[in-house]
């Protein structure tokens, strides 16, 4: 399938948006398109109807409000990487838009997509997980929503969307003084490059004891983990980096086209552990 | 007058690529076009018990084509018959094509190629390379090599001393990667012949196989703006092009058939995988005393070009040093995979990464600095190769100092890893060096046999020159009319190329082999001179071209034809492989700067630098631009491209995000020197300089690799993976 | 649907179907063959062209989305005087060999050139990443972006 025949809908509102996604719920969203023109090109989805969300004002926008960072579910990459409030806040989710893709695919590939489209490589993932992100859902019906991002996957791109509903919105937390984070995503090129495996880190110390730690990873699994196991070992005490071996524990990487099982356990733990190894400086 | 000859001019054909007004098959629009495409094998290895039509599909505009439609032989002509247009009862590999469709839109052809049913009784499949000769099931004659031979130098057996080692090398596929998939469009002619016009590198390969297929010769191949070929474009687009003129002479009309990128990575040609091992004996100074070789290379389910490919691996298997003896035995074999082909080196890339891998291994055992060891054994003037040739201004020492000097500049920095975490601390620096050197042209007699021909005409101020020489990106089309006009001293505007069409210009060989600057430029310089006498003799006087052009009164053109005159100095012994292998030698040093990531594998370049022995630089900006991208797509090789394959051959990583040619953000700084020492067979001294930048890299990236981590690879591609589970 | 755009400055209406990909209303509709396709799947950046001043991908977006937009394409670049620019450098350093990328290298660069901040080098190669090429080792693509972009500015 060269082209689509699908019938597209471009709503000029929220309102008329949720409408027509309830009326009609097979309707695919389409955002930026990034992932879903591929997917078409590649015959694996073949819409009847398409809901052209890209002229939806309420979607976009990227503000502070009452101690959390809103982000419409059209910011785009470019976005994300442009904007101060994020510098700020939120560098590790920054650093994540930076590796996604080329500008091209960054100018128009937005936050709720990636979301929607749910693939454990989706780059905004271990960042959104590890900053403890909310997940903003609208219905015609029912209202908005609210899901923390770690109730959100369900499975291999399985979302805890249901069929009537959008992603609205993202909301992050202000960022807590005392914290660290960090990304890195280990890809199959230095662009352009789809994640083999990806890590975010935030550690936040009080006094030199940890008091949280989130450590997320994307593309080990069908849905980004947290690395429990770790995390609970590295709260109370001081950084440590002899506990990243005791992240065997909590993932069992895939193998597939772009790397082996053994690689990505590898790689996991030597990310992890040069990263509490810089903290401990 | 300008000095036209070794500047660097833009190319000819810039002003159009940069607009968007070059025409790439794509591009060509023709009312009434339909679209083609193809059934390809889903097996290895089958009987074909029947192809059938969906007869629930709207087939009234479809045009479908198998086998028992060809009108002349079943066969594309190449080396040997044995591959056919299209499969009849027997599959050799996955993407066999068996059956063509053409339909007015390409959604449709996809669609109809979907509806024709293929029945097919499985066989046993030979995948394996190493389990194929002699092997059942038999694939090609007795024993399923398509070609093997030996070479020798003195007695191999008779040295004793010194210390023996022993190394195995392996090499897997890799893809050309040409940015414009394979594209032809074929159109009915009013005398019932077809016109092909395509994305090709050699139009006459072309013409000889549709003239076997389509049992005539009223047909004419037209070079479209070529999108990049490296060998990809040499023999593929005779099976192409046989599709299309089948589609297009049985629709009656136009038939335009471009692949997806999927499918050009599943079904079209790739380069050899190789395995070499080698046995050498080295005295304790690291003097080099015996070579012993064994080269095997996968050439999948057809001949193709493969004995050429095996010929020029044992014929650079020596690497550019002086061996006291050798004895190469090397061999290529059939597998039901799908057919390799040409790709830049043409099989000396493989060889040349084993032998500079061994080197190191030299080095090592030994506790001999790796620059030092090669600097010792380098070919100087008056040595032998291991054909017995005498080596003539061999550049390797030249091109090892030159490349180590320009490495005493500081390096750029080292890009931050991306995602940040950028610790330098945790990213290891390694440097490597190699030196290659690549034969120029065809081997042995290859010249003589093809009497490359080149036609001037010269109507007003205006020379036009006539060859199948294609333009590809590498710049004929530019330095042809820079030899001409800097020969007749005359403007560059007054120089133009005719197009590359086989209606009107002469067999000057196939663009390949690091052939056309040398080769066919000097038949180019040649016919220049030929022009000037012609020109001289019709006006009775002598005199500068441009004055005797412009007095010119007679109106038809004045034309000529030279053709190549080969050194008859050279001596080739096809048989026995003794003698002058190449006329010339290009030659190349390497020296990369990288930088490990201790925690992933990942490599990073930071700096490139090569020194080659190209002769003389007709246009250095072109010239260097051959040796930079030939230079990325050999880190390509090291570190990132692999096909991966399933148990039936078929390519898995069949899509631009999963098989992984190299960034922008991934290639390093690179200086390039050009090194002239000319070559008195070439126009102004220059010698072939296309393939050599794909040699040398590798097995420099791998000793860097080793310097920075110890990790010891033998293998490519050096992924990440493999780099992590070698690092000790 | 019946699109409207401005298409390298003039108004355009196409009938399409919606979901129909950009690149081919260009190149099949308009006959602007100057995008080129060259593997469907917004990894190549063959098909780079702008839309609203931002490069994208014309193969994965779909015509919808271009509705009411502005798209400018290779074609348009020499009706810009610091466009032309740029072409001139890629003839002049030798960025383009086989000319299949150069088109949409041109288009991420005319965004670069639009912006006002200085980029490094390993700057200019991270934002031309899009776009492959397998001719020129990119060395000489990187050269003639900096040469044009230096030559944007100011003295």
């Amino acid at each position: 399938m060269l082209t689509s025949h699908a019938e597209v809908l471009s709503p000029r509102t929220l309102t008329e948006a949720l409408a027509a996604k309830a009326s009609h719920p097979e309707t695919v969203a389409l955002a930026g398109g990034t992932d879903l023109m591929v997917l078409i090109e590649a015959n694996k989805l073949d819409p009847s109807r398409v809901l052209n969300l890209w002229g939806v004002p309420e979607l976009r926008g990227l503000d502070a409000q009452d101690g959390w960072i809103r982000l419409g579910a059209l910011t785009t990459w470019t976005e994300l990487i442009q904007s101060p409030l994020l510098a700020e806040h939120a560098p590790a989710l920054v650093e994540a838009a930076r590796t996604c893709g080329a500008v091209q695919i960054r100018n128009r590939g937005t936050l709720g997509g990636n979301l929607a489209n749910a693939s454990p490589a989706g780059d905004s993932l271990p960042p959104l997980l590890a900053l403890d992100a909310v997940v903003e859902l609208g219905s015609a019906r029912r209202g908005l929503r609210r899901v923390p991002i770690e109730r959100f996957f369900l499975g291999y791109r399985k979302t805890a969307l249901e069929r009537d509903e959008l992603i609205t919105a993202i909301y992050l937390p202000a960022r807590v003084d005392g914290d660290e984070t960090f990304f890195r995503k280990v890809g199959t090129r230095r662009a352009q490059s789809i994640s083999k495996l990806s890590f975010c880190g935030r550690v936040r110390r009080q006094g030199g004891q940890v008091t949280l730690a989130r450590l997320t990873f994307g593309a080990l699994g069908p849905v980004p983990l947290r690395a429990h196991t770790v995390e609970v070992a590295l709260e109370g005490g001081p950084v440590r980096p002899q506990l990243a071996e005791l992240l065997l524990n909590d993932i069992r990487p895939i193998a597939d086209v772009r790397s082996t099982a053994e690689y990505r356990q590898r790689v996991a733990v030597n990310v992890l552990r040069g990263w509490l190894e810089s903290l401990v400086g | 007058m300008a000095q036209l000859i070794g500047e660097s001019i833009g190319r000819v054909d810039g002003p159009a690529k940069v607009s968007g007004r070059a025409l790439y098959v794509d591009d060509l629009h023709v009312p009434g076009c339909y679209y083609g495409a193809t059934v390809r094998s889903i097996h290895a290895h089958a009987l074909i018990r029947g192809i059938t039509l969906n007869l629930d599909y709207d087939w009234s505009d479809v045009v479908v084509v198998t086998s028992v439609d060809i009108p002349g032989e079943n066969v594309i002509a190449l080396m040997t018959d044995d591959q056919p247009a299209l499969a009849e009862q027997v599959v050799r590999h996955v993407t066999e094509p068996i059956a063509l469709v053409a339909a007015p839109t390409r959604e449709k052809a996809l669609e109809a190629a979907r509806n024709v049913r293929v029945e097919y009784q499985p066989l046993p499949a030979l995948i394996d390379m190493t389990r194929s000769q002699g092997e059942d099931p038999r694939i090609f004659g007795r024993d399923n090599v398509f070609k093997k031979l030996e070479l020798r130098l003195g007695d191999v057996k008779a040295v004793k001393g010194g210390v023996l080692i022993e190394g195995e090398y392996n090499v897997g596929h890799q893809e050309q990667l040409y940015i414009e998939p394979q594209g032809v469009l074929a159109v009915p002619r009013d005398d019932g012949g077809v016109t092909i016009l395509g994305s090709l590198q050699c139009p006459y390969y072309v013409v000889k196989a549709l003239t076997r297929v389509l049992g005539h010769d009223k047909l004419n191949v037209v070079q479209a703006a070529t999108g990049g070929g490296f060998g990809g474009k040499e023999e593929y687009p005779s099976m192409l092009s046989a599709h299309a003129a089948l589609l297009a002479l049985r629709a009656g009309r136009p038939v335009k058939m471009v692949y997806r990128r999927d499918e050009d990575l599943r079904a079209t040609t790739k380069r050899h995988p190789a395995r070499v091992k080698l046995r050498t004996r080295v005295d304790e100074s690291g003097r080099l005393l015996s070579l012993d070789a064994d080269v095997l290379m996968d050439g999948g389910a057809y001949n193709t070009l493969s004995p050429v490919v095996i010929s020029r691996a044992a014929l650079h298997v020596s690497g550019p040093y002086r061996w006291e003896t050798a004895h190469v035995r090397a061999a290529v074999v059939a597998t039901h995979t799908p057919p390799n082909g040409a790709f830049r080196g043409f099989g000396a890339p493989q060889a040349m990464f084993a032998v500079e891998r061994h080197l190191d291994l030299i080095a090592r055992t030994l506790s001999i600095d790796p620059v030092e060891l090669r600097r010792m054994n380098l070919l100087r003037e008056g040595d032998l190769t291991v054909t017995g040739q005498v080596v003539k201004a061999p550049g390797g020492l030249l091109a090892l100092d030159q490349a180590l000097a320009a490495a005493d500049a500081p390096l750029p920095p080292l890009s931050p890893i991306p995602g940040g975490g950028g610790d330098a601390a945790r990213r290891l620096p390694g440097r490597g060096v190699s030196v290659v050197f690549h034969g120029c042209g065809f081997t042995g007699n290859g010249e003589a046999k093809i009497k490359s021909s080149v036609i001037l005409e010269l109507q007003g101020e205006r020379v036009r020159v006539l060859t199948g020489s294609t333009d590809i990106g590498q710049g004929t089309d530019t330095i042809f009319p820079q030899i001409v006009a800097s020969i007749l001293d005359i403007p560059l505007s007054w120089v133009e190329m005719a197009p590359h069409d086989t209606a009107l210009v002469p067999d000057s060989g196939p663009t390949v082999a690091s052939r056309t600057a040398m080769v066919v430029g000097g038949v180019v310089d040649a016919a220049a001179r030929k022009l000037h006498a012609a020109l001289q003799a019709e006006a009775k006087r002598p005199g500068p071209f441009a004055e005797l052009a412009r007095a010119r009164r007679v109106r038809t053109p004045l034309r000529v034809e030279a053709q190549h005159q080969p050194d008859p100095t050279l001596r080739w012994d096809d048989e026995r492989y003794i003698g002058d292998a190449y006329p010339t030698y290009a030659w190349m040093a390497t020296v990369v700067d990288l930088a490990v990531d201790i925690d992933t594998g990942e490599v990073t370049y930071r700096r490139l630098i090569t020194a080659t022995d190209i002769g003389f630089a007709l246009n250095p900006v072109l010239a260097s631009g051959q040796i930079e991208g030939g230079a990325l797509q050999a880190l390509g090789w090291a570190t990132f491209e692999e096909v991966v394959t399933d148990g039936k051959g078929l390519m898995l990583n069949d899509r631009l995000t999963n098989y992984i040619i190299p960034t922008a953000a991934d290639a390093p700084e690179m200086v390039t020197l050009l090194i002239q020492n000319p070559y008195a067979g070439g126009p102004f001294g220059a010698k072939g300089l296309g393939e050599i930048p794909m040699d040398g890299p590798a097995a420099a990236v791998a000793q860097a690799i080793e310097a920075a981590t110890g990790a010891v690879l033998n293998r490519l591609p050096m992924t990440p993976e493999r780099v992590l589970e070698a690092t000790p | 649907m019946k699109l409207s755009f401005v298409v390298n400055g003039a108004a355009r209406e196409v009938e399409v179907r919606p979901m129909a990909r950009l690149l081919d209303v260009l190149r099949e509709d308009l006959r602007l063959t100057g995008a080129k396709e060259g593997c469907g799947e917004g990894e190549c950046g063959a098909c780079t062209v702008l839309i609203d001043g931002k490069a994208a991908c014309a193969c994965i977006v779909p015509a919808v989305q271009a509705h009411g937009a502005t798209v400018q394409t290779v074609e348009g670049l020499a009706d810009d005087q610091r466009l032309a620019r740029l072409q001139d450098s890629f003839v002049r350093c030798g960025a383009a060999q086989c000319g299949i990328c150069t088109p949409g290298f041109l288009m991420t660069a005319a965004e670069l050139c639009q912006r006002s901040q200085a980029l490094s080098r390993a700057e200019v190669r991270d934002a031309v990443a899009g776009n492959l090429c397998r001719c020129t080792g990119y060395q000489k693509i990187i050269d003639a972006v900096e040469e044009a972009l230096c030559a944007d500015q100011p003295r």
